[in-house]
């Protein structure tokens, strides 16, 4: 089933144009990444998607329409925004007295059990928390809500390698099934690598690559050349280069491996290079939409 | 709420789905309620602050023997510090609801939380509801009740004061009349502090959804201006004068006749059918269902400041 779609999705602000007619479509059971720079729309798109924000084109999230119906949208969508949500003066048992009584898919005894396992006590203030434990707390209550879509807008956002370790673990391990569909934004490209399972890059308001990690790894290649045969990889047209010690490392989409082995070490490129170089491409170039 | 809209959406999305969702919209509002007493707990802190600082006032004078029990000399005189902590606690209501309304829509922005809040189940509309709920339904509630148990300690401390000193306790009871006294303090606080003033509550709660800062100065400049706007064209100044007996609840000329200055006086007579006869009140409440409807769009699509 279908639980994002898109079509020709359109915010501007003023003259400013956030999201320029993106379509995308998200199947029910997958983490998707959508990795882009600042200003990008990112964040508009999230928010058009959660019902924060009005848009021009079509939009239906889980089959409902997020600006017109966003208080039933959400009890089947889950939202973290990075760790400065969570109001300051709430004490732990209020979040879980107060989500009990509005939330109809909230196990308060199953935030109970998250919570359990942290440092964190019910007689807490948020302000009290130091910025991973606020992470703690506000994934414990997510997790305990039986959702359909969950939205992590920079979830891990100034918290230290621990807790941004433990954040993905606990949601892949006690939170994640195939009936589920997580939809992340990050600018720490490297821990959410592993954990995803399709990739959207946004530039300027424009989905400019949206494929499976699967066809990632069949589409791009990432070769270790030495200086002298640097000349025939050019000659293949990498869609990126960089310099490294003892010579270049090239990108290239839609190459055959066979064809490029000779050349050098072959394997497949990070999400983080893959990124710059789908970013620094020129404008106008062919765009890595695999669908 | 609309239950049986939300049953049809919820069939086509999930035969689980619509079981799960049988939350009643009183629940959440309740629960919206509670939200806004955890957070802003002066609305009921202020109130027995206040009414602790009288009780033990009076306590001081009866020990001190301010106030006299000889009944007999003066009407009045046991009568006069009850209306005044009365008083000092109407308006303290009044005082903490501009505070209230005038944060309650902007402190969410301010600190951001307005995006856990809107993460869940709960409409705009339920929202800025149980906000406006807390100066027009929940606060006169609150003061009617402190005052009550404050008066009634007074009560205690006046009568054993009067018994101490031989004097009939039940005739301080009979000039008091707290029935009565209490039924009036009910009906003053509905008519003159909940339904008169909601415009301009509510006005506070829409500007306070609406300003990125200095709420305040933006709910009060457009009076002041219209008002100066009058005051230069017509020489005249009705426009702040209705604002201001829409604030401080002057309704009570209209709500009641006779009696002497203060709401709860023994003389007074209820006309409840002059006080909704009156096309002011009305108006009022129009202008603030307008004001609300308002705050709720305004809601929708503002995010944090």
């Amino acid at each position: 089933m279908t639980c994002i779609e898109a079509q020709g999705l359109r915010k501007t602000f003023g003259t400013t144009v956030a999201l320029e007619g993106i379509h995308l479509r998200v199947e029910e059971g997958r983490i998707v990444g959508l990795i882009g720079p600042n200003g990008a729309g990112k964040t508009t798109a999230l928010n058009a998607i959660l019902g924060l924000t009005s848009y021009q084109g079509e939009l239906k999230v889980l089959g409902r329409d997020p600006w017109r119906a966003r208080d039933q949208l959400m009890r089947d969508v889950c939202f973290i925004a990075d760790v400065a949500v969570l109001p300051r003066w709430m004490r732990v048992w209020q979040a879980l007295d107060y989500l009990a009584g509005v939330h109809p898919r909230f196990d308060r005894a199953k935030a109970e059990g998250f919570l359990a396992r942290t440092e964190i006590r019910k007689t807490h203030k948020v302000r009290e928390l130091s910025k991973g434990m606020v992470t703690q707390l506000h994934l414990a209550l997510v997790m305990a809500i039986d959702a359909r879509l969950l939205v992590l807008d920079e979830p891990t956002l100034g918290l230290d390698i621990l807790y941004r370790k433990q954040f993905y673990d606990s949601l892949l391990n006690d939170y994640f099934d195939r009936s589920r569909t997580i939809l992340v934004t990050t600018h720490q490209v490297e821990e959410v690598e592993h954990v995803l399972t399709d990739l959207m890059f946004i530039r300027r308001g424009r989905i400019v690559l949206d494929c499976s990690m699967e066809e990632v790894e069949q589409r791009y290649v990432e070769v270790m050349v030495r200086p002298e045969q640097l000349a025939a990889a050019l000659a293949l047209k990498p869609i990126h280069q960089r310099q490294v010690l003892g010579g270049s490392i090239l990108l290239f989409d839609q190459v055959d491996r066979q064809q490029l082995a000779p050349l050098g070490e072959v394997r497949t490129p990070g999400i983080a290079d893959l990124f710059v170089a789908v970013m620094t491409r020129e404008a106008g170039q062919a765009q890595g939409a695999c669908r | 709420m609309n239950t049986q809209l939300n049953a049809v959406t919820e069939s086509q999305i999930g035969p689980e789905a619509g079981t799960m969702a049988a939350i009643p919209g009183w629940r959440r509002i309740y629960w919206s309620v509670r939200r806004e007493l955890w957070e802003y707990r002066s609305i009921y802190l202020a109130p027995l602050a206040v009414a602790g600082v009288a009780v033990t006032a009076f306590s001081i004078s009866v020990i001190l023997g301010i106030w006299e029990p000889p009944l007999r000399l003066n009407p009045e005189r046991p009568v006069a510090p009850f209306d005044s902590a009365a008083a000092l606690l109407m308006a303290t209501c009044i005082l903490v609801s501009v505070f209230y309304c005038l944060d309650a829509l902007h402190g969410e922005r301010r600190d951001r939380s307005i995006l856990f809040w809107k993460s869940l189940p709960v409409s705009d509309l339920n929202v800025v509801l149980a906000k406006a709920s807390i100066p027009l339904v929940i606060l006169p509630l609150i003061t009617f009740a402190v005052t009550v148990a404050m008066q009634w300690l007074m009560l205690l401390v006046g009568s054993a004061a009067v018994a101490v000193r031989g004097m009939s306790v039940s005739t301080l009871w009979a000039q008091l009349d707290p029935l009565r006294m209490w039924g009036l303090l009910l009906y003053h606080l509905l008519t003159a502090h909940a339904l008169w003033p909601a415009p301009v509550y509510c006005w506070l709660l829409l500007v306070s959804g609406w300003a990125r800062r200095t709420a305040f100065l933006w709910a009060a400049l457009p009076v002041l201006a219209v008002a100066g706007v009058e005051g230069i064209l017509f020489h005249s100044s009705h426009f702040i004068r209705v604002v201001l007996s829409h604030l401080v609840g002057l309704a009570q000329t209209a709500a009641m006749a006779g009696g002497r200055a203060f709401p709860t006086d023994a003389m007074t007579r209820i006309t409840p059918g002059r006080y909704l006869a009156t096309p002011g009140l009305w108006i009022g409440l129009m202008l603030a269902a307008l004001f609300l409807a308002a705050a709720v769009r305004l809601r929708r699509s503002t995010g944090p400041i």
